[in-house]
């Protein structure tokens, strides 16, 4: 599977890392829903840096849309929330 | 189960590309169009790296200078500690702690953009080398063009591209945002330096230190001077008394006058 992380690029995992991401990536919509910013800021760190542990870059000139998403490094919860609420942001 | 963040902003991009798709009934349309944009969005994202670019070295140049007036500052410091007037030494060392804060300040921001930008200029290479593949693609799709097969292709590459272009556009949003903060921020720094403030590190009020340094160290030569002059007048009582009226308000006879005087005026006119 392929899973972008904005501003970095996509990476390939194994399908097998979803369970351990999806429980990450739980945590972060709880933490999102619940509005706590520093829990937050923790859910976002685990998240991301196992994604880049497990994953290894797509070569850049394939051209594959991703699984899943995920926001930028240093996102703020604001920010967040507000790209899961509209697709606004999205420019092109 | 409800989705997690990770499901939901692919399901937000994916809908954005099928909305997009589904505006040509032609699928090889749609292709040509997408590459149009393609390019018009890497036009941007360069435009877009040389503009972070112009504005780190603007901060740059902002943080050289502001480190020059602390080294001067310094130098003052030292020279009226010399002189024996500690009062203006430590104005001189505070406003050169006002000046590291700034710095201090203008530097974690220089930091995070030159991140920005190099994070940015991989981007545009891998836009570049992902628009690359999709016209080779376009090309492949629209040559053994059927319409059942090409659906399914194109719907990848476009999917493949436009989140891509989404990506990017992003990034540049992001750092478009950082480089206004960044130049805002400057320039707040250029206008205090301009305005002479007395508790910022401007130009004018470093030179009221340096003037009332200077009138320290010609303060000795006036006396002398002054000295001389009446001794060379004592002679003639007439030409004594104009010189007496003029000597009120053209000197003053110490130099601490000299300088508190030079300093409120100074600040009124700034």
């Amino acid at each position: 599977m392929i899973v972008r992380i904005l501003g970095e690029g996509q990476l390939v995992l194994e399908k097998e890392s979803l369970v351990e991401l999806n429980k990450l990536d739980d945590e972060l919509m709880a933490a999102v829903e619940a509005g706590e910013s520093s829990r937050f800021d923790a859910a976002m760190g685990a998240l991301l840096g196992r994604v880049r542990e497990l994953g290894s870059p797509l070569p850049v000139e394939e051209l594959k849309p991703s699984d899943f998403i995920l926001p930028s490094a240093h996102s703020s919860l604001d920010e967040v929330r507000d790209l899961l609420s509209s697709d606004g942001l999205i420019p092109g | 189960m409800a989705d997690g963040v990770m499901k939901r902003m692919s399901l937000i991009f994916k809908s954005k590309a099928n909305k997009a798709l589904d505006k040509y009934e032609d699928p090889r349309e749609t292709l040509d169009y997408s590459y149009q944009k393609q390019m018009e969005l890497l036009q941007k994202v360069r435009r877009g790296v040389a503009d972070v670019a112009t504005s780190r070295k603007r901060v740059e140049l902002q943080m050289k200078k502001l480190q020059q007036e602390g080294d001067k500052l310094e130098g003052q410091a030292r020279k009226a500690l010399e002189l024996g007037r500690e009062d203006l030494a430590r104005e001189a060392l505070t406003r050169r702690a006002n000046i590291s804060a700034q710095i201090g300040d203008l530097n974690t921001q220089y930091e995070s953009l030159q991140t920005q930008e190099e994070n940015l200029v991989r981007q545009s290479k891998a836009l570049e080398a992902k628009v690359e593949a999709f016209r080779t693609q376009k090309e492949t799709i629209k040559a053994t063009y059927t319409a059942a097969q090409a659906q399914a292709q194109i719907g990848e590459a476009f999917s493949g591209i436009s989140e891509e272009m989404g990506d990017v556009g992003m990034a540049i949003q992001r750092a478009q945002d950082k480089t206004a903060q960044l130049q805002a921020r400057a320039s707040a720094v250029d206008e205090l330096m301009a305005s002479g403030a007395l508790d910022d590190p401007s130009g004018l009020a470093k030179d009221d230190i340096t003037r009332q340094l200077e009138a320290l160290s010609s303060g000795g030569a006036v006396d002398d001077q002054l000295a001389k002059m009446k001794l060379e007048l004592s002679g003639g009582a007439g030409a004594n008394k104009e010189l007496e009226a003029g000597k009120g308000t053209s000197y003053a006879s110490k130099s601490d006058e000299i300088s508190d005087a030079d300093v409120l005026k100074d600040g009124g006119a700034a």
